[in-house]
Formats: structure tokens, sequence, C-alpha cells
């Protein structure tokens, strides 16, 4: 049986066993999901951890998780169902001679030639599921309508075969990286998350969960170098995944320091684009230098 | 079905959906779009979490009621200034006031350090109520001390400087520094959480002694404005173009998956006919292509609305795969024309760098000249006008006494297919003082034009695909 959290506390504790730390908000608008089975609309700048909420829930509520991935052109045949043509062409001709039209009309419009899609395997499975559907903002408005049945009754209505509805209710999270605002009916049946980089102690927190060996000064370090890079004016800022990738590489190389050179051989683990790179290396790396160059004279002097 | 919602552990407190729909009235009165089915989903949201965390009641009702980061933003704001202010006008009508509260007594004796030990350690311990309790003790010690200035955000500073709080830099951090009697350094964030209680407590003193609460502010729009002044935050102002950027290519994409006026791609057809036996069941499209208008954008770069027009210039150009043509041409007193700028140059700060350097559009005064400008303008550009063009002015109208010829500006008008003009000031001040938005009106359609949202839905307006294009 999966589990269903009592208190904001317990999803809060739940979570971070399975490796991920919520913040205040995220906590308790798990727990409303849960409670209420209301999607939630999880909207924040790329990397912060949305599709990774997801995952967690799933691990932690010890579900199944059904993941769409949207894309432009994502069409209801690849998210929500489709008929079995050359099933149901097998199915015709195998039978044409003693059956009537009628009944064959009947036969091949029923489950055995359905193939379920996602969003449908979701609500029709036994056992109840996670479901993510990611990046919904990648999709066209037409698509976003489609959904509304599914998010308001969890129902799906299909033409030949009437109205399937929901066996089990799902924890449905949708994510969305703001690049087109989405419409109101979808918002009005969701609840709102904003996700937004964590704050310097629970970054430090994050990465301390994942990388417990690493020692607490360069931990330290490493956050406060990774805010501070977010905080130039970069196409892409380091995600917190990034962060623990380069948490993870300066275990592996046993850093106990961080200084400018490391910086500038490590930092693409945190910094993917070439003009990016050429600003990060001349604002932190000079900035490290100095530092460093500071310590040691006031070691020595 | 949802699990039902459990017998609530306390009967809600009288009044309280009251409230919510008087903070409901509040966020719709500051533009956020709150309907009957997010209040219902609040109250059932609130049936789930403890009435006695504020932080929790806060959240939950953000969840429901609040659904993009720009509305969260005004939640945080109206959230504050209401349950701030219910329980002080509720203390005004009963006479209840704190100022007897042993804390005030004890402000006397308190002294400094110690004030700003027991300050270190309830930040250190996260504890906000004992902040809260600080922050009185403070005001009440340094009351006696002389009189506030009667100005909040300057009383906060001197309580913050007397108390010798300092942000601390994130590499220094040292809490033991009080121990030695230095200044105490904190963490950015907690030193703005103690300043914001603060803030809070002399308000509540400032209602005490005047017996009446102070008007409620709207928020209002400016901060969600078009840049203005030219100091402003441009990596800002870059992540808005990239984000209109982005918004405005999806935008495209809708467009062209319509089916209206569409016509019968057949190799494509034939080909997926091929599933089903070679009978066209299923009919593709040709995609339609977008309109791609021809620009010509005129830019006021003068003092007042340089900001904003370089913005606008820099959208415009970050979507000019979405023009077939497109050229800029800035104007004080005269006109210089800034294409290649905007193709060499790929930030926005080096942009406006190089217009201010390069352009050399001031002629002696400094003044805009706008029949100047229309007549140089008509003089560079007449053989390529045509009615496909589009002409983009951007401006505030105002002549400072000058001539506005119009008449040139209806010539240009008739020649392009299409002219705009977008006022960077709000509606209320056209045609007050030397704005003579109105003689040229006649000849465009004019748009007030000062905040992103006003932007975005000009941009997508403009390169919207039409019928018959």
């Amino acid at each position: 049986m999966s589990a269903q959290p009592e208190s904001v506390a317990e999803i809060s504790e739940g979570l971070r066993a399975v490796g991920y730390l919520p913040g205040q908000s995220t906590a308790l608008v798990s727990y409303l999901a849960t409670r209420l089975g209301k999607p939630v609309l999880v909207e924040g700048p790329a990397g912060v951890g949305k599709t990774e909420l997801a995952k967690s829930l799933s691990r932690y509520l010890d579900r199944r998780l059904v993941r769409l991935q949207c894309y432009e052109g994502l069409d209801e045949a690849k998210a929500l169902y489709e008929w079995n043509y050359r099933k149901q062409l097998l199915r015709i001709q195998s039978e044409s001679e003693e059956a009537g039209w009628s009944e064959v009309q009947d036969d091949i419009f029923s489950d055995e030639f359905l193939l379920p899609r996602p969003l449908m395997t979701a609500i029709a499975t036994e056992d109840p599921v996670v479901l993510l559907i990611d990046e919904i903002d990648k999709t066209d408005q037409e698509f976003e309508a489609m959904l509304l049945e599914l998010l308001s009754d969890f129902q799906i209505s299909i033409p030949e075969l009437g109205v399937i509805e929901a066996r089990t209710q799902p924890v449905v999270l949708l994510t969305s990286n703001n690049t087109r605002e989405l419409t109101e009916a979808l918002k009005r049946r969701c609840l709102y998350l904003w996700l937004d980089y964590p704050s310097l102690e629970h970054e430090l927190q994050i990465v301390k969960l994942h990388t417990p060996e690493l020692s607490d000064t360069v931990a330290r370090k490493l956050v406060e170098i990774v805010q501070m890079v977010r905080d130039l004016d970069l196409k892409k800022p380091p995600s917190i995944a990034e962060s623990i990738d380069w948490a993870r590489a300066l275990l592996l190389l046993g850093a106990d320091d961080i200084d400018s050179d490391l910086f500038l051989e490590t930092m693409s683990i945190i910094v993917k684009h070439r003009t990016d790179l050429d600003t990060v290396a001349e604002r932190v790396g000079v900035q490290l230098g100095g530092l460093a160059g500071a310590t040691r004279s006031a070691s020595t002097g | 079905m949802p699990p039902a919602p459990q017998a609530r552990a306390e009967p809600a407190p009288p009044g309280l959906p009251a409230r919510l729909l008087e903070l409901a009235e509040e966020l719709r009165a500051e533009g956020v779009a709150v309907g009957t089915s997010e209040l219902l989903d609040a109250f059932s949201a609130l049936g789930e979490v403890s009435w006695a965390q504020r932080p929790e009641v806060k959240e939950a009702l953000a969840a429901t009621l609040a659904k993009s980061s720009e509305d969260r933003r005004i939640f945080d704001l109206v959230f504050e200034r209401f349950f701030f202010r219910a329980p002080e006008a509720e203390a005004l009508e009963h006479d209840i006031s704190e100022q007897d509260a042993e804390l005030d007594a004890g402000g006397a004796q308190i002294d400094l350090a110690q004030l700003r030990e027991r300050i270190a350690q309830a930040i250190r311990e996260g504890d906000d109520a004992a902040l809260r309790d600080l922050a009185r003790l403070a005001i009440a010690a340094f009351g006696r001390q002389g009189e506030g200035s009667g100005v909040i955000g300057v009383d906060v500073q001197r309580i913050r400087r007397a108390l010798e709080l300092r942000s601390g830099d994130a590499r220094t951090r040292e809490p033991q520094a009080v121990a030695r009697g230095e200044a105490l350094e904190l963490p950015r964030e907690a030193l703005r959480r103690f300043e914001a209680h603060l803030r809070r407590e002399l308000e509540r003193d400032a209602i005490e002694r005047a017996k009446r609460l102070p008007p409620s502010r709207p928020l209002n729009e400016l901060d969600r404005a078009l840049p203005s002044g030219p100091l402003q935050d441009l990596a800002a102002v870059h992540r808005v173009v990239a984000q209109l950027k982005r918004r405005l290519a999806t935008q495209g994409h809708s467009a062209r998956g319509r089916r209206k006026h569409q016509t019968v791609d057949v190799r494509r057809t034939m080909r997926a006919s091929l599933q089903t036996g070679g009978v066209p069941v299923v009919l593709k499209w040709r995609p339609r292509r977008p309109r791609r208008p021809e620009i010509y954008v005129l830019c006021d770069v003068s003092t007042s609305v340089t900001s904003a027009s370089v913005f606008f210039l820099s959208v415009l150009h970050a979507l000019h795969d979405n023009f077939r043509k497109m050229r800029s041409f800035v104007f004080i007193e005269r006109i210089s024309e800034v294409t290649e700028i905007f193709e060499r140059e790929r930030s926005f700060k080096a942009v406006s760098e190089a217009i201010g350097r390069d352009a050399g559009v001031a002629d002696v005064s400094g003044y805009t000249d706008y029949g100047r400008v229309w007549t140089e303008f008509i003089a560079s550009v007449e053989d390529d006008l045509h009615p496909r063009a589009t002409v983009i002015v951007l401006g505030d109208a105002r002549t400072n006494g000058r001539d506005p010829r119009a008449d040139v500006f209806a010539q240009v008008a008739e020649k392009a297919g299409r002219t705009f003009w977008l006022n960077p000031e709000p509606r209320l001040y056209w045609n007050y003082g030397d704005s003579v938005i109105a003689a040229y009106e006649r000849h465009c359609r004019a748009f007030e034009c000062w905040t992103t949202g006003q932007l975005e839905e000009f941009v997508k307006a403009l390169t919207r695909t039409s019928p018959g294009d």
C-alpha cells in the first residue's frame, strides 16, 4: 500500500529520507496535493528540482511514476490513447465472412484495441501512481484544453467508447519553465508552487545530503561560489543538480580547498556556455585569486 | 475521489470566511485574478493545515490563490499588509495598546551589548517570535535617546546602525566577533528579517500614537514598468527580453497550427494514405507561413525615453527572424540609422553604449525636434516605403514647443502600410504640456507602452498573422 502522509512535517521528513530536501512551501503544497487530490503546477527557473520533486514524491509515496514529457506538437494520440488500427484491420479481415458489420464495429472499438498512452495509463491502473506532466509550457493551448477534463474530474472521454473514469487517484504534478503564460482555466484547477533557487543555507544542506563525505569548508565555499555565479547575468545559471555534480567531482579529485586554478579547471561542470565561461572566469576566477592571495599574505604576515 | 477532509480539529473561528473574502477582495484590487473556485480551494486547503502555524496558513493560501510568480509576489505583500492591518484595526476599535507591556519597561534598563547578543542568538536559532520582541526592545531602548525622525525607513536604519548590526560578507562571517566587542555581522537575509520586524513595530507604534490606520497604498504597477531611468538593472532587462523572445516564438507556432484557410499538402497526404491502403483518410495540411512584415522603427533617444527606446529596439532585434527586413533609426534632433549596431552587438549594455557614443543625433540643444526628424526620415527612406512596410515610432511626442509638422508625418503614414506610435507615457499624461500626440494620432494607431506586458501585447499584434496578407 502506498503511504499517506498525516502531516506536513511527516511529508517533509519522508522526502528528506529519499534524498530530496523540500523547502517549507514545497512540503506544504505536496501535503495539500496528497490530501486534496488536486494537481500541482510547479513553476520556476530550469534546474531547481521541479522534475526531481515528482520523482522523490513517487519514491516516498511508493507509487509508480508515469511521466509525460511535453513537446511542441504533442497530441492526444501520443498523450491520451490511440486506436490500434493494425489490429483493428486484422480483426475485420479475419472475421469479415461470418460476422455482421455491426458486431464487428462494436468489437473493434473496445478496450482490446485501445493503446493507452501515459495519461490514460495513469488513471486506469490498479495501484495509484504519481503522474508527471513535464514542461507543459512547451505544448500549445489546445493540448492544455484537452488536459482540463483529466485534471478536474480524472476522467477521459473517448467518443467511440464512452467515459473512462479513474480507478485510482493519481498525484499529478505539472511543471513549467514559464516560457509562456498558461491558460487561466488550467491554473484554476491546480495548486500553485513557485520553486526558486534555494537560499545559501538550504543549498548547503542539499549538497551535504548528497555528498556527506565532502568537508564542510569545501561544501560551504562551493555553495557560495555557485550562488555568486547565479548572481551574474548568465545565459544558463547553474542548477542544483550541477552544484551536486560539482561537489561529487571535487570529492573524486580529493580537493580540500577551492582555489582559482581548481575552479578554472572544473567550472565547466556548472557553466555550460562559451560566453558564460568567459564571464565567470573573469569575475569569479579573479575574486578567488584575490582571496587566495589575501589569505596567503595573511598567513605569511 | 479525494480523501474526505477529516473533522476539523477546531471549529473555524467566527468571521474567518469573511476575513478571507476581504483578503480576496484586496488581492483582486491589486489585479490578481481570484475566482470563486480558488476561494473554495483555499477553504478546503485551510482545513488541512494547522491554524496556529502562520507560515503554513500563508503557504496554503498562496498555493490556492496566487497562480503565477508575479501573483505570488503581490500575494506576499498583500498578505502581510492585510494580516498586519486586520489586528491593528481590531486593536484600535477596542482601544488596546501594547505601550504598557513589560517589554517596553525592560527597554529602559537593557544595555546595548546584551541586546546585540540576544539578537544574534535569536537569528542563529531562527526564532522569529523572539526577534519580534527584540525589535520592540530595540525601539524602546532608542526611543528614550531622543525623538525618532518620524520617517520609518530612516528610523530603521538609525536603530540598525546604533546596534552596530552589519550585513556580513559571505566569506568572512564570524558570529564570535560579538564577543570581542566588534560590530555584529549577520547574514544578509537574517538582517533583512530583523529590519522587517523593526519596520512593522515602528508602524504599529505610529498607528497607536495616531489612533488611526494610514491609508492603504495600492501596490502600484511601477516595479513592473519598463525601464525609465538609464541606470536600471540591465540583467533584469535582459531576462525580460529573453522571456519575451521565447514567448513570442511559441506564439508564432500556435498561429501556424490553426486549420482555417489551409491548403492540403498533396504529397504528405498521399504518403499518409499508405497506412490506410491508399485511401486518403487523414488529410495533411500545408503549414502556414507567419506574416513577416518589413519594419522601420524610429526611436526617440532623448533622455526622458532613452531606456524604453533601447529596450524596445533590443526586443525587436532579438526577434529579427520574424521580420523580412528591419531598419532601425534613433533620433533626438536629427535621425541616425543604427541597424548595424544591433547586428554587431549582442548585449543590451553594449548597444546602449554604442548608441550613446556613435549615433550623434543631438545637434545643438538636445531637445527632440519631431518636424526635422520626419523630414529627414522621409528623405532617407522615401523610395523604400511601400504598402507592405510597417513604421513604428516610439516617443513621448513632446516637441518642446517646436512645430510638430504633422503633415510630413501624414506623408510617411500614407506611404507605409501600417503606422504605429508607442508612447512610453501613461495615457493620462497625453496631450498635457508640450505633448502633441493628438496631432499624430490622426494618422496612425497609438498605443501606450510603459509596462513589459503592454509591450508584449504590441509585439504580438505586430507579428500576428493577419488574413489577407
